[in-house]
């Protein structure tokens, strides 16, 4: 494990123009009924991860982040666009392709108790990852299983075991060695800490970040819990109604958030202090509802949106970019920067 | 055992599911009616086995003892003898084979077609899963005995024959059940994590899906099995598939049948082999099925009760006579003990609990999974699950003792005096009924309005709760709401006894940031219009911080510390409340690691002597492992149970691995 792990971790030098994960365009549609037209999940999303890098992907639920992270897995069909790994083109890759993909990217969810089967040992769930791409004997493969388990934190001696018998956190721990038994490129996080507790959620982060800095990891990090995004990420993908509402350098979008959305979004979570928590309720602006049907040809976000003029419900924002490199979905960002209608919060 | 610390982080609504889960074998065995079955079908295998091969000569045996004919038991023929005269313990020994052959044969069609089938269809579902139903469908539609017939004109006497046709018209039955059982399990994270690992789809299902689906398809099989029997033994009386010298069971019965007037007894023989082996296989389908959910059930059911008796005057003996500062507040709970009752005896799981609440006042009650938190929130309105009791200790409310209360007493402080709103808002609305309906109904049980009145009071209700379109919720079903529409009609419910206090379970946790702040803007909202005192179950610190005057914190069963919100969060006076608000990420932005609690939230159970923390502290001392740790009160209104907060007041030193 650690003599194979220096020229991955070296990786992200030599591959800085070709992003490991590039998605253009991503299209996803679930048919609803007979008589409906689809509904898209993700609608027209634009995305890369770079290797070694953490993109946060942030929204609402309905957003269309876990679509996303699904899409690109395969577990979901795509209506249109296009999702390439390492420059190759996997959005319609077949069973055999993504059995060869499954070595370069895997995913941890956000249940730890569904997502390991409880009828099978700890080592029976990582070790058949590795029946899928090398033919490895028993004890070689336990010996993997094992020094993988540790690298995870936990004793070697868990193979033997049932998950009903370890907590949540040690079972996400258990899914991320599952995760890492083939030595990945690019892992999907979805939503990983968000069924765990505080203080074993600061754990379970700090695992995910040394692992990284260990391996080369690149992480595509689906998440409600700005806090947590904003601990891990590089850069972050807001999303709203399946679109891009704005995107950029973490620290950028979280100080200094341009989208209406984003701004919601931010100042919508309390702030574990109360004095800065009161400031922070006192200049939330809010209107509208989120069910609200919006025209096509309007800003997804414009009956929620307290900055909406006329010209939101006529046409579409597009993505523009902004001096600070982050990019923007909404015509009145300049209006909104210039004006700092967007105080910081404390 | 030891290397790896287990399990913290059960529910605290579920603290008896850590039970440790019995196998499937060893529950199966510990049932005598289980065992009873298990021993007389392996006996009747046997049989089936052995006696051909031990009486080579019964089957093909035409007449016996024809001066000794249908006659009852007796030292020479221990079940007597048949019409021609033949040994009847014989014939019913040897008769078993074909009997369980037939049977063998039906069930292994059954399970060769409904098994893959019903896996096949459930997984892959769509177009598959339809083309398999309809065929189903088609089968089910199958008049079965007709057909039997029809294919037992075309071959004459063949079992096998017979016997497949059964099985194939029996298997849509077990594929039902298999894909009805595979389709939850489809779903299943472990599955889409397997398919992401690049496994084969047949692996995954014969893997994966296969095992959790053993226990409603065995059942069903066991049931399959028991109606082979009864048709293999009716086609044999109808002496349409045992050719004549040969033994059945079902010609047995069809020989004693003829000859009822002049020996009744020779129908019994074969017609109670037949009638227990139906019913063996048929309660072992059932005790199978229980096995089965054994393992997802707690083993511990019985009646709610609320105190221990005998403990009552323990726990309430220790405690001074209401101090006046409890009494001036609306709850006020002292050393309050919850215990669930286990196989291994009572568990506690909440311990000397106390704090108050004071009218109109927001209390927070923060705490990680296990840390018995919604425990007492539960204790408080008398409703905790069914093994769980209150050991000692009271809860004041309103003066009076609500520990002590019966249930119909409590059923009237539920909703009129204490309202609940729970995270999963769902469950508290019933998705056969529309939401007016249900609010009017609850609003009529409270106030004792009429209908008129009721529905006028229930839409006001929903307009209170700010929803933008209250006539058209009061018109839908619950499974038509959003989350934080639901959470507002819940509000709604709880609202409608004009509750002084009202208990909110992590009511915000399922929702989105954006709907939980406009959920506690209402909250605060409706708190101030109604003087109402809310007692916020929470592990978010966020919340706390934006709802609440004071917290409770609570570990592994223990209240640890508690205060004014604004005093707590600048500076904790317990080490476990200091890591963990140090451990939020929030806190650490650009920082390289998070500030981390070694290890985990012991169990109930396990928690450890002296100081519950002490483990994880890096405070502790010899002190904290030996004596229990009493709750203290540094400075007024201000609580903690740790005999070293004075050094967490220091800068730096307190700092926690």
């Amino acid at each position: 494990m650690t003599t194979s792990t220096a020229p991955e971790a070296a990786l992200p030098l030599d591959r800085t123009r070709v992003p490991l994960l590039d998605v253009r365009g991503l299209v996803v549609e679930f048919d609803v009924g007979r008589h409906c037209p689809p509904v898209r999940a993700v609608d027209g999303v634009d995305l890369s991860v770079a290797a070694g890098e953490t993109v946060g992907l942030v929204g609402e639920s309905g957003s269309g982040k876990t679509t996303l992270g699904r899409a690109v897995l395969g577990l979901v069909p795509v209506a249109d666009g296009a999702i390439s790994f390492d420059g190759e083109d996997i959005t319609h890759a077949g069973n055999r392709r993504r059995r060869q993909l499954s070595a370069d990217l895997q995913v941890v969810f956000q249940d730890p108790y569904s997502s390991l089967n409880p009828t099978r040992t700890i080592g029976q769930t990582l070790s058949e990852t590795l029946r899928v791409h090398t033919r490895t004997s028993a004890a070689e493969t336990s010996e993997r299983v094992r020094s993988m388990l540790e690298k995870v934190g936990l004793d070697a001696d868990a193979e033997q075991r049932y998950p009903a018998q370890f907590s949540g956190g040690q079972r996400q721990r258990i899914a991320i060695a599952r995760a890492l038994m083939a030595h990945p490129r690019l892992v999907i996080c979805d939503e990983p800490v968000s069924a765990l507790d505080l203080s074993v959620q600061a754990q379970v982060l700090n695992l995910l970040r040394a692992l990284q800095d260990e391996l080369g990891l690149g992480y595509l990090f689906v998440a409600h819990d700005l806090a947590v995004v904003r601990h891990l990420s590089q850069r972050i993908v807001v999303l709203y109604r399946g679109r891009v509402m704005e995107d950029g350098d973490a620290a950028v979008v979280f100080e200094r958030p341009l989208h209406p959305y984003t701004q919601a979004l931010l100042y919508a979570a309390p702030l574990p202090d109360p004095e800065q928590q009161r400031r922070r309720r006192a200049m939330r602006l809010r209107r509208g509802s989120a069910s609200t049907v919006v025209p096509a040809e309007a800003c997804p976000f414009v009956a929620r949106c307290p900055h909406a003029v006329d010209a939101c419900r006529t046409h579409r924002p597009p993505l523009e970019t902004t001096p600070e490199g982050s990019r923007v979905a909404c015509i009145r960002w300049r209006d909104l920067r210039a004006a700092g209608a967007v105080a910081q919060p404390a | 055992m030891s290397a790896v610390p287990l399990d913290p982080e059960v529910p605290a609504q579920r603290p008896f599911d850590e039970v440790e889960p019995r196998g499937f074998l060893r529950h199966l065995v510990g049932q005598p009616v289980a065992v009873a079955c298990l021993l007389y079908l392996m006996v009747v295998v046997l049989v089936a086995i052995v006696a051909p091969i031990a009486l080579p000569d019964v089957a093909h045996t035409r007449s016996g003892d024809l001066a000794a004919i249908r006659q009852g038991p007796s030292g020479d023929h221990l079940l007597g003898t048949d019409s021609l005269g033949r040994d009847v313990l014989e014939r019913l020994l040897v008769g078993t084979r074909v009997t369980m052959v037939g049977v063998a044969q039906a069930v292994l069609v059954v399970v060769v077609l409904g098994v893959p089938l019903g896996l096949i269809a459930g997984f892959f579902r769509g177009y598959t899963d339809r083309v398999v139903s309809w065929l189903a469908d088609i089968a089910f539609a199958m008049p079965a005995i007709v057909m039997i017939l029809v294919v037992l004109a075309m071959f004459p006497q063949s079992m096998p024959a017979a016997m497949v046709t059964l099985g194939v018209i029996a298997a849509p039955g077990l594929m039902r059940v298999t894909r009805s059982a595979t389709l939850p399990v489809r779903e299943e994270l472990y599955i889409a994590a397997a398919q992401v690992s690049g496994l084969s789809r047949p692996y995954i299902i014969g893997r994966h899906v296969l095992p959790r689906v053993a226990g409603p398809v065995v059942v069903q099989v066991a049931l399959v099995a028991a109606s082979a029997l009864l048709v293999q033994t009716g086609l044999s009386f109808l002496g349409l598939v045992v050719a004549d010298p040969a033994p059945s069971w079902g010609g047995m019965v069809a020989d004693g049948f003829q000859a009822i007037t002049e020996e009744p007894w020779l129908i019994w023989p074969p017609g109670l082999a037949i009638a227990f082996t139906a019913l063996a296989l048929g309660l072992l389908g059932d005790v199978v099925r229980d096995a089965g959910a054994a393992r997802w059930t707690p083993s511990v059911r019985r009646a709610p009760r609320r105190r221990r008796p005998g403990a009552v005057a323990a726990g309430a003996a220790q405690l001074a006579p209401a101090d006046p500062e409890a009494t001036g507040a609306l709850l006020s709970i002292e050393g309050l003990t919850v215990a669930f009752d286990t196989p291994g005896g009572p568990r506690r799981v909440v311990e000397d609990v106390r704090f108050s609440i004071g009218v109109g006042e927001t209390v927070g009650v923060v705490g990680e999974s296990g840390s018995g938190k919604t425990v007492t929130a539960m204790a408080i309105i008398g409703l905790l699950p069914g093994a769980g009791q209150v050991e000692g200790g009271r809860i004041m409310f309103d003066g009076r003792d609500l520990a002590e209360r019966s249930e119909r007493e409590l059923r009237e402080v539920r909703g009129k005096q204490i309202g609940l709103i729970s995270q999963e808002p769902m469950i508290s609305l019933n998705p056969a009924y529309r939401v007016g309906w249900q609010l009017t109904e609850v609003v009529r049980r409270h106030c004792g309005l009429s209908r008129r009145d009721a529905q006028a009071r229930a839409l006001e209700l929903l307009r209170e709760v700010q929803l933008s379109d209250p006539e058209a919720v009061f018109r839908r079903y619950p499974h038509e709401l959003s989350g934080g529409m639901a959470q507002r009609v819940a509000i709604a419910r709880a609202l409608a006894g004009e509750p002084k206090l009202l208990i909110a379970d992590e009511p915000t946790t399922a929702l989105d940031v954006t709907v939980q702040a406009e959920i506690l803007e209402l909250l605060r909202r409706l708190q101030e219009e109604r003087d109402m005192a809310i007692m916020f179950v929470t592990h978010d610190w966020g919340v706390v911080a934006d709802m609440c005057d004071r917290a409770v914190v609570m570990y592994a069963g223990h209240v640890v510390e508690q205060g004014a919100v604004t005093a707590l969060f600048h500076g904790a006076l317990h080490p476990y409340t200091k890591a963990l608000l140090e451990s939020n990420p929030h806190a650490a932005i650009g920082r390289e690691r998070l500030p981390v609690i070694p290890g985990a939230v012991p169990k109930p159970g396990r928690w450890p002597a002296g100081c519950h923390f002490h483990p994880r502290c890096s405070l502790a001392t010899d002190a904290c492992r030996a004596q229990r740790i009493p709750l203290e009160e540094p400075v007024p209104g201000r609580w903690t149970r740790c005999i070293h907060h004075e050094r967490l007041a220091q800068p730096k030193e307190g700092a926690v691995a």
